[in-house]
């Protein structure tokens, strides 16, 4: 889950890191009586969840309230990569000395948090870290033993940071890395951490990651701290009817788990399939052989027939849809008897003649032999185990394409 | 032989009373594995098809009066590092995590405390591993009379992101004649107890395996690490890669999971066409097609 900027902001400053005296503005008179409040040069910043606002215009300078409010209203109105600003944030020009960068990445291979610090900050750590290995410092945390402060301090060292500058980004440091572990995040990352004029480290942006599972688990700050509504859920794109509607059916029941996506799907073969390694190679499979997915599918556990039937259907509904194939892989417990009474059902129910619409049926799988009695009592072209993943694909391709 | 399990491994399942965790008692005793106790809190004193059923991991030890060497954990998400934790505070070497969607902090957690304890984690997010003909221990391969079918004793170490696709392509493998040494889910996620490269000094060092096969995802760094291990490692064993999520190479994919949480493809260098080249220049085979595998791996091997 991602987050804004003043939301990155408001989670930094709940773990004891120091933050400007920034307001959260829906409205060009809110920016105003900001402005007002910080009493001096202010900063309006788009607040969108997409990078590069800054070179959209996105981000502007405003000495007086009046220009503040002025920046308010056209950043409002300013879309950035097909995104609107949920607001501005108004922030207080700071006096920057130096910028720094400070952040928390998980390192996947050694299954441990990351702390990076660089005493070149504010610009994207993965090209200083290219241009200049030299000015980034490295450091693991341990997933059971505590922050500990030193830590910290060994990673920023080695960039070369040293005197008052060292012992103050050490607990920023030191408290990104407690955040990022207790607030589940995938990415925790301050930059710039600027260094004022006056000797003080603020964080002058941050950027938060937080991960999807643990959503339920961070309830206290997400809907308490930062009130953020639970049906607010920032997919990395907003999901097709296909798409909420497929989910719909699969929370209505417990049973089975059934997923559907149709983001860059645009073919005319719909595609119900079983689990999801098989739902990656299937759909590979269609492609290289020419054919064109309409979706990608998967369906899992022991779903009910309605479950089944509900996935099939919206298959068939999808604009372009000709046939369908239905491939189930050779896996433990998804009865495969369940899939085809759904799948036939959903056919019967749109007046389409399943021996016409299901291109193949692949059907290996739990309860296969009464599979195939439904699947013959149709007419419905159907494979056992011994017709790999690929044939059916191809299959499937030759009878769509006629 | 195999790795990890053999004929006299014993485990016990916790979550056992649940109803998935019940069919997979039912499939490993019909194997012939040793399923010597399971563990649900407040259930002490029932059976599930006769294993009894204990409080905690401790009872089960002391009631098998020895100690275990596996467990099958199949709890809820947010009950899952405790119960893995548990097992391991008994003295059980070797956990089996069913469970998914568990936050990557509690995985990284418990993979640390395996860690430091010397105990070895797989999954979690996966089906468990089997050894044909000596041990199943999960869901691998579904009911017993099934997974005989799919897996033959074998010359071959299979290692799979799918829990489904490792039996797939097991099953290939038996038909050709092949057969499985061992065979490992190895887990959907992004972070996982034991990737390839960490699984591949026990096939390395397994008599019996003289090939090795891998199902591969896009996400993450498995592939690249695996790459580097074959290049520091002067390996006796041909290593076969199919790589499923190639339509995942699309810039609009980029930021979607497909399949399994770990499929997130965050960066170019964890795209399926960037994991197939660094295999390939590793002196892997790569190959299209599931039904390819059986070939590639004979001519590795020299049949």
């Amino acid at each position: 889950m991602r987050f804004y900027e003043y939301e990155a902001r408001k989670i930094v400053e709940l773990a004891g890191i120091p933050v400007t005296e920034y307001g959260f503005c829906r409205t060009p008179e809110e920016a105003r009586a900001a402005a007002e409040k910080i009493d001096g040069p202010t900063v309006v910043k788009s607040q969108v969840l997409t990078g590069g606002r800054m070179k959209a215009g996105g981000v502007q300078f405003a000495d007086t309230p009046d220009e503040a409010a002025t920046h308010a209203e056209t950043i409002l109105g300013l879309e950035i990569n097909g995104h609107m600003p949920r607001g501005v944030l108004v922030d207080p020009k700071a006096e920057v000395k130096q910028e720094y960068y400070a952040g928390v990445v998980w390192d996947g291979t050694a299954k441990k948090p990351l702390m990076l610090f660089s005493d070149m900050g504010g610009i994207d750590i993965e090209q200083v870290a290219e241009e200049h290995p030299d000015h980034v410092g490295r450091g693991h945390i341990s997933n059971l033993d505590p922050v500990f402060d030193f830590q910290a301090k060994q990673v920023i060292a080695r960039t070369g940071v040293t005197g008052s500058q060292l012992t103050r980004a050490t607990p920023i440091l030191a408290r990104l890395a407690e955040l990022f572990r207790e607030k589940d995040m995938l990415l925790a990352e301050i930059n710039p951490l600027a260094e004022l004029t006056d000797g003080r480290f603020v964080a002058l942006d941050a950027h938060m990651e937080m991960e999807g599972e643990a959503v339920g688990r961070q309830a206290k700050l997400l809907r308490e701290e930062l009130e953020i509504a639970e049906d607010d859920t920032r997919e990395s794109y907003e999901p097709s009817d296909f798409e909420r509607r497929v989910k719909e059916i699969d929370a209505s029941d417990h049973r089975g788990v059934i997923q559907g996506k149709d983001h860059n799907f645009d073919g005319n073969l719909g595609l119900v399939i079983g689990a999801g390694g098989g739902s990656l190679t299937l759909t590979d499979a269609v492609r290289s052989q020419g054919g064109k997915p309409a979706n990608y599918s998967e369906i899992g556990g022991n779903p009910s027939v309605a479950k089944a039937c509900g996935l099939a259907r919206e298959v068939l509904q999808k604009d372009g849809v000709e046939k369908i194939a239905v491939m189930m892989s050779i896996v433990s417990n998804t009865r495969v008897d369940i899939v085809a009474r759904g799948v036939i059902k959903a056919c019967l129910e749109l007046g389409l003649d399943p021996s016409e619409t299901i291109a193949v049926f692949r059907i290996p799988g739990a309860w296969e032999e009464e599979g195939a009695k439904i699947l013959d009592y149709y007419g419905v072209e159907y494979y056992d185990r011994s017709v790999s993943l690929w044939d059916a694909a191809g299959r499937a391709v030759e009878k769509v394409q006629g | 032989m195999s790795i990890l399990i053999d004929a006299d491994t014993t485990f016990i399942v916790q979550g056992i009373t649940g109803r998935e965790a019940v069919n997979l008692t039912r499939e490993c005793l019909d194997y012939g594995s040793k399923v010597v106790g399971g563990v649900t809190p407040g259930r002490k004193g029932r059976e599930v098809h006769g294993v009894p059923v204990f409080d905690t991991v401790e009872q089960a030890v002391e009631n098998h009066g020895g100690p275990i060497d596996g467990s099958v954990v199949t709890v809820p998400p947010g009950f899952t590092k405790d119960a893995v934790i548990e097992a391991l505070a008994n003295g059980i070497r070797l956990v089996v995590v069913v469970t998914e969607r568990i936050p990557r902090g509690d995985v990284a957690e418990m993979v640390e405390y395996a860690d430091r304890v010397g105990a070895r984690i797989i999954g979690p997010n996966c089906l468990g591993l089997i050894a044909p003909g000596l041990c199943k221990m999960g869901g691998i391969g579904g009911p017993a009379a099934d997974a005989a079918k799919a897996y033959e004793p074998g010359v071959v170490g299979v290692m799979s992101r799918s829990g489904g696709m490792t039996t797939e392509i097991s099953s290939t493998l038996t038909a050709a004649g092949l057969g499985v040494s061992t065979a490992i889910s190895i887990g959907g996620d992004a972070i996982i107890g034991s990737t390839y490269a960490e699984l591949m000094p026990f096939f390395e060092a397994d008599q019996e395996t003289q090939a090795i096969v891998i199902y591969s995802e896009p996400g993450g760094r498995m592939e690249a690490q695996l790459a580097e291990w074959v290049a520091a490692n002067d390996s006796r064993l041909p290593i076969v890669a199919f790589m499923a999520g190639k339509f995942m190479d699309d810039e609009e994919m980029k930021g979607m999971s497909f399949g399994h949480a770990g499929t997130i493809v965050e960066g170019k260098e964890d795209s399926a066409t960037e994991k197939i080249a660094r295999l390939q220049e590793a002196g892997i085979t790569v190959v299209e097609r599931i039904d390819e595998i059986p070939e590639a791996v004979k001519e590795g091997i020299g049949r």
